[in-house]
């Protein structure tokens, strides 16, 4: 094929994926500015007439939003650091420390990993009960404070710092905490940003658990009111497509400040998975 | 404190975690799974009895369990080879020379990845509006006549594949890039002398080299879309006429609509048994013929 030729059509190909990609975000944007009823017309308008804040005044003021909004942030933030705390930790140890039994341990966990939460969810849901965190952030949180994958993860991150280094500390009478304190958490720090972003977004974006544990408005996070609010607004696009926008900016711009962690966290996840 | 007591304290608080809030749970699964654990139950624990297989043997008489079977199927079957064939073009496009402004693409095409799905699917519901839909509106301008997208039980299942498609084909297209890229250039290079077209070199190189990375990507899409939930219960809560209801949802309406806990068991264990026994199968079919 003609050079000339070949590079028009393999970019033009990638804009047009770009596009496909994008064009729903783009159109949920605008929608979500148009005054109501704007947006329910044949044809569908691309731009707001005249832009409106009034769909996040309703969505904050009436809705509740600002609340869901809050419950999102905490749960995924408490997540994040409390799984990270007890990753890091078991990690380190299946990679670096010897004890008895450790590669049994760790094939049993790498098996389970095949397992599909949703076997758990109906016994978790009457342990979670007799425990009385049904409806409280604690149904969430308490769950997913360890998980095999940012085990598993930080595993094989943590096997490439060199023994003589540990050794050395030990040598010169360090304890096991303070050498994982001062010398293994700075040598993780790439893997302790690609689990934290990996958390949060998991966690932020979850939706079967939470919609199963959570049926008081109260805690609910935003997927969970956002499925709710959609079926009993099924007219309200514009509304709908205002809360769409405030359920993804917070993950997308997170995703675009530390993207290079992620993509990297994913590679190393699946390369070995 | 002895290394070995250490090592114990770092692993003890994780591995309490996953034993008392997973690993337990999936045995408890099974357990529950053998008795009929319903409502009453949940009231007064005396009310529980042991029926043994009959959740399961009920289960393959239930009509609505085989229709989620086969819906489930349906999304599988044509959803997983859809996004795997959408993300190895993207990777092509992303890792040819040609290709100008790979960053600002590679991010563009992954964005949808990261989005949360209960709003992408609400998004979609609305672009696939009968009416004031946007791709009815596209249609319209070529003169297709308006589809009814989520409306009707022949496009209901579709349009959830196609959402799933653009949702998704950003992970695996990630996978499958780093896969090309670790193909030795000079395989390239001597087939170019050869005088082979870029449909042969695909074939007879670019393919074969990247099995290994595409029976991971598809084992790895595999499971996940037996996990269909989210979008049915968001785009069509299940119908039109069952035709969106998957497994994981009848296995959430059995549990936490009807509180039949014991039934509901039984659909997540045969599921995990389908999961299993579908990636064991194309994991051997996958291998075979590796060694010679």
């Amino acid at each position: 094929m003609n050079p000339r030729l070949a590079k028009v059509l393999v970019n033009g190909l990638l804009i047009g994926f770009a596009i496909v990609s994008l064009a729903p975000l783009a159109w949920m944007l605008s929608v979500s500015f148009m005054p109501a009823g704007e947006a329910s017309a044949f044809p569908p308008p691309l731009l707001p007439s005249s832009p409106t804040l009034a769909n996040y005044t309703q969505l904050f003021e009436r809705d509740g939003m600002g609340r869901y909004l809050a419950n999102s942030a905490f749960i995924a933030s408490a997540v994040t650091l409390l799984s990270l705390a007890f990753n890091l930790a078991a990690g380190y140890a299946f990679a670096k420390l010897r004890f008895k039994g450790r590669e049994r341990l760790f094939k049993t966990l790498l098996g389970a990993l095949v397992i599909p939460a949703q076997v758990a969810m109906i016994p978790l849901f009457l342990l979670m009960k007799s425990l009385g965190l049904v409806n409280s952030y604690g149904g969430i949180i308490v769950p997913a404070m360890a998980g095999i994958f940012g085990i598993f993860l930080v595993r094989q991150y943590a096997r490439s710092i060199p023994d003589e280094l540990l050794e050395a500390a030990r040598i010169d009478g360090a304890g096991e905490l303070r050498i994982f304190a001062r010398i293994v958490l700075p040598l993780l720090k790439p893997i302790i940003v690609t689990l934290a972003i990996f958390t949060f977004l998991a966690s932020w974006n979850d939706f079967m658990w939470p919609l199963i544990v959570l049926s008081d408005q109260t805690y609910q996070t935003l997927p969970v009111a956002l499925a709710s609010l959609s079926r009993e607004h099924v007219m309200d696009n514009e509304l709908m497509m205002a809360g769409s926008v405030v359920t993804i900016t917070p993950v997308l711009l997170l995703f675009l400040v530390l993207q290079r962690y992620y993509i990297q966290g994913l590679l190393l996840g699946s390369v070995k998975g | 404190m002895s290394p070995n007591r250490a090592a114990w304290l770092f692993v003890t608080p994780a591995l309490a975690v996953i034993g008392v809030f997973f690993l337990l749970p999936v045995l408890a699964a099974f357990a529950l799974s053998l008795t009929d654990f319903d409502l009453y139950a949940l009231a007064d624990r005396d009310n529980l009895r042991f029926v043994g297989l009959g959740n399961y043997l009920d289960l393959l008489r239930t009509p609505m369990f085989w229709q989620s079977l086969g819906n489930t199927f349906y999304f599988v079957l044509v959803g997983v080879p859809l996004s795997i064939a959408v993300s190895l073009a993207a990777a092509l496009l992303l890792d040819s020379k040609l290709a100008r402004f790979k960053g600002f693409f590679r991010t563009a095409l992954f964005a949808p990845v990261v989005t949360t799905i209960v709003a992408v699917a609400v998004i979609w519901r609305y672009f696939f509006h009968t009416r004031y839909g946007l791709v009815n509106y596209t249609l319209d301008l070529v003169g297709i006549p308006p589809i009814d997208w989520l409306g009707s039980a022949d496009w209901s299942m579709p349009t959830i594949i196609l959402f799933a498609v653009w949702k998704n084909f950003g992970y695996n297209m990630i996978i499958l890039l780093a896969g090309l890229q670790a193909i030795p250039h000079d395989l390239y290079e001597a087939a170019r002398i050869d005088g082979a077209s870029f449909w042969k070199q695909l074939r007879h190189i670019t393919l074969p080299m990247l099995k290994p990375t595409m029976l991971l990507v598809a084992i790895i899409t595999t499971s996940g879309y037996f996990q269909l939930f989210a979008e049915p219960y968001v785009m069509t809560r299940g119908g039109p006429l069952q035709s969106t209801t998957s497994v994981l949802y009848f296995m959430f309406e059995e549990g936490f609509k009807w509180w039949n806990l014991g039934r509901a068991s039984a659909v997540a264990f045969l599921l995990f048994a389908l999961i299993l026994g579908v990636t064991a199968l194309m994991l051997r079919l996958g291998r075979r013929g590796e060694q010679p």
